[in-house]
């Protein structure tokens, strides 16, 4: 059964990938829509799948890479319909979407890990959690100064096509930009105390300097950069885009850097 | 029975034409008795906006009732005759006129394609046809019909959201990069024609903050009030540049008025908050390098005809998807017009029911198993007798108020009650007119059979 349901899921979030990337280009409003059918089933299966594994674990079900992913990208698309619903914003469902269905596939794709932890790591998964309730905000943050770096060229150069109509304004997504990052970085910040502090209980040192600690490290000290900047130097609009698009390649190393550890019980960032 | 609609437009009549023919609400009543007098018709609408002056009508005969819409439009001002009329008008009956009704209403036939009052102007003639009871059955649907279907034109494509004047081009655009102009400041610099008209746009969109300057102060004074806005010395120009958002630039001075190292102070001491810029004059007064400056966006006259045009083909292509919706519902409301003759009803309703009697015959002979012809005979004759004795006085009413005033009441009323769809009536009225086809055939063969 949640075999079944997270092909399903799978296979509902690619028929919404799909619709959306054809309603960026196409004038029907129509595509829209039954791509947010599509995908809001797509998540009801995906909720389901995700509360059957906590009643039969007792806890959110994220202590496996495949697990954390699934759980990443659930959120991103729960954060695509609060968002694009409230809004009116179907245009984002083009970026998120895309982003949700390749962390299910790359989930999919990457080596079952070991069983759930030992009795002393259950308190982990609050650390995970967190990380990845973070890592969601960054995720947002990518989308929208992904979006805002195309409003703004095609701004530049004069070309309004059906694209510049469909993507929000440049000061909505640069709000959203912050807001996302706002979001994100105080969950980040006790993601990684929390971890340190299992880290301490468990193997005894808060830090062990391993590849993803560094990673996650550095991408929390970019993110207050980005955050500071914005207040005391004006990293916002352009700047602001372009600085979390990068960021958010220093979380997927993050990611990749976790995955190279595999397939022990993980805590991404 | 025919829907027939007479009128011009645009493209063949003059507005001063046009204008002749106009009729004032306050005078619809009239002019509708007037119409309504006419024999032979039986429902009537007048649709006149800037653009048009149509005549809806249900008639009898199609022919006939051209004729009386062409008597009454002449009739409506003293100084025309038919002469001045006639070659400007167009005529369409039954599904070209319901066609013609809804491509109106959703704005394709417009002289700007996809303007929004049309459909409203669609509803104030259907409302003030509704209050002179000039309406009945037949234009209740269509005209209804027609409004949801322009309304669905509207939600459904994007027909009306691209801005075709270059002064509310202005405003799109900027709305690409605030997403709320309420909490805006504006600068309207210079007093040219083309940039009031967009400042009074953005007015219209109710900007937080209208400032103008001008070289003479007195005349920026003057704008200030009719905009309810502030004048700022001229001189003052520079230093106000980082408090705004949006600046409309129009001064008709033949050099730059603005730099682009102004714009990029500007821009610095904004923390990179995005600015809007508008040039609106030839020559040029905002230096055209200022695009080059990070989150500022600067469009002169050229870029916003541009992007008319380029909204104009993007209304277009819009305008073909509508088309098509349109088509859609044409062909459903045609078949309902049809099933509202008298005949095909009956057919239809006379099926149903032995479909019913049929059905419940089966369902009683399985229950009861072995019957004797005899047992199965009673049973038949029972539900047939059932059947008929029910039936007899609706389609006798039918037949007869068919030809009323309202008999198309009477047919709509037979159609809900029995639950009779218009897909099935119309089916019924095609084969009806084959079986008349036929008949007529089969006619003309026997002498020969005879002769032979």
């Amino acid at each position: 059964m949640p075999e079944l349901l997270s092909y399903l899921t799978m296979g509902l979030y690619f028929g919404g990938t799909l619709l959306f990337l054809l309603y960026l280009w196409h004038r029907s409003e129509i595509i829209s829509k039954i791509s947010l059918v599509a995908t809001s089933l797509g998540f009801f299966s995906h909720t389901a799948a995700l509360i059957m594994a906590m009643v039969s674990t007792g806890h959110v079900p994220i202590m496996t890479f495949k697990d954390a992913m699934s759980f990443f990208a659930w959120g991103l698309v729960l954060v695509f319909l609060v968002v694009g619903l409230k809004r009116g914003l179907e245009v984002l469902g083009a970026f998120i979407l895309p982003l949700a269905f390749l962390s299910l596939v790359s989930a999919t794709l990457a080596p079952q890990a070991a069983d759930s932890l030992a009795p002393v790591f259950q308190t982990v998964w609050v650390h995970v959690t967190l990380s990845i309730l973070g890592t969601i905000g960054f995720a947002v943050a990518f989308v929208a100064g992904l979006m805002y770096v195309m409003q703004e060229r095609l701004l530049k150069s004069k070309q309004f096509n059906v694209l510049s109509f469909k993507l929000p304004p440049l000061d909505f997504l640069d709000s959203l930009n912050q807001r996302s990052i706002l979001f994100g970085f105080p969950l980040l910040t006790l993601g990684i105390l929390t971890g340190a502090v299992s880290a301490q209980l468990t193997i005894g040192s808060y830090l062990s300097w391993n590849s993803e600690q560094i990673w996650a490290l550095i991408t929390w000290f970019f993110y207050f950069a980005v955050l500071l900047g914005r207040v005391t130097a004006g990293w916002r609009a352009k700047k602001a885009a372009y600085l979390t698009i990068v960021g958010f390649a220093g979380v997927i190393l993050t990611f990749v850097g976790i995955l190279i550890k595999s397939p022990q019980p993980l805590s991404p960032l | 029975m025919n829907i027939i609609v007479l009128g011009l437009n645009h493209r063949t009549a003059s507005v001063e034409l046009r204008e002749l023919l106009a009729i004032q609400d306050s005078r619809m009543g009239e002019a509708l008795g007037r119409l309504m007098a006419y024999p032979g018709i039986k429902e009537a609408m007048y649709l006149g906006t800037c653009n048009r002056v149509e005549v809806y009508a249900v008639v009898e005969k199609g022919e006939w009732g051209f004729r009386q819409l062409e008597d009454f439009l002449v009739s409506t001002h003293f100084s025309l005759s038919s002469e001045d009329l006639l070659p400007h008008l167009y005529r369409y009956s039954d599904d070209e006129a319901i066609a013609h009704l809804f491509r109106v209403s959703a704005s394709l036939d417009s002289m700007v394609v996809g303007e929004p009052q049309v459909l409203g102007q669609v509803k104030e003639a259907y409302e003030l046809a509704l209050t002179h009871r000039s309406s009945g059955v037949i234009l209740n649907k269509v005209v209804k019909k027609a409004i949801s279907v322009g309304k669905s034109v509207r939600t459904n494509t994007r027909i009306g959201e691209y801005a075709v004047s270059v002064s509310y081009a202005a405003v799109e655009l900027a709305k690409k990069v605030f997403s709320n102009l309420k909490q805006r400041v504006v600068l309207l610099v210079g007093a040219g024609e083309m940039g009031k008209l967009a400042a009074q746009h953005l007015v219209n969109q109710g900007v937080k903050e209208v400032l103008i300057t001008n070289r003479n102060h007195h005349r920026a004074f003057t704008l200030a009030e009719r905009f309810h806005g502030h004048a700022v010395p001229y001189e003052q120009l520079r230093s106000t540049l980082p408090k705004v958002d949006i600046v409309i630039c129009a001064t008709g001075a033949p050099h730059y008025v603005i730099s682009k190292d102004d714009i990029e102070r500007a821009v610095h001491h904004r923390m990179n908050r995005p600015m809007f810029l508008i040039d609106i004059t030839v020559p040029r007064n905002i230096d055209p390098t200022v695009k080059d400056v990070d989150n500022a966006y600067l469009f002169d006259i050229d870029d916003l005809k541009a992007h008319v045009g380029q909204n104009q083909e993007e209304r277009l292509k819009e305008a073909e998807t509508a088309e098509h919706m349109v088509r859609e519902e044409v062909g459903s409301m045609v078949a309902w017009v049809r099933g509202l003759e008298a005949t095909p009803t009956i057919v239809a309703l006379r099926k149903k029911a032995e479909e019913i009697k049929q059905g419940e015959l089966e369902k009683v002979f399985n229950r009861l198993g072995e019957l004797s012809p005899k047992e199965r005979a009673a049973i038949e004759g029972l539900a047939s007798a059932i059947v008929n004795k029910l039936l007899h006085g609706p389609v006798v009413t039918l037949k007869t108020e068919a030809q009323s005033q309202n008999g198309f009441a009477f047919i709509e009323a037979a159609r809900r009650f029995f639950e009779l769809r218009e897909r099935e009536i119309h089916s019924e009225e095609i084969q009806l007119l084959k079986d008349e086809a036929g008949d007529v055939i089969s006619e003309e063969t026997l002498p020969q059979k005879d002769g032979v």
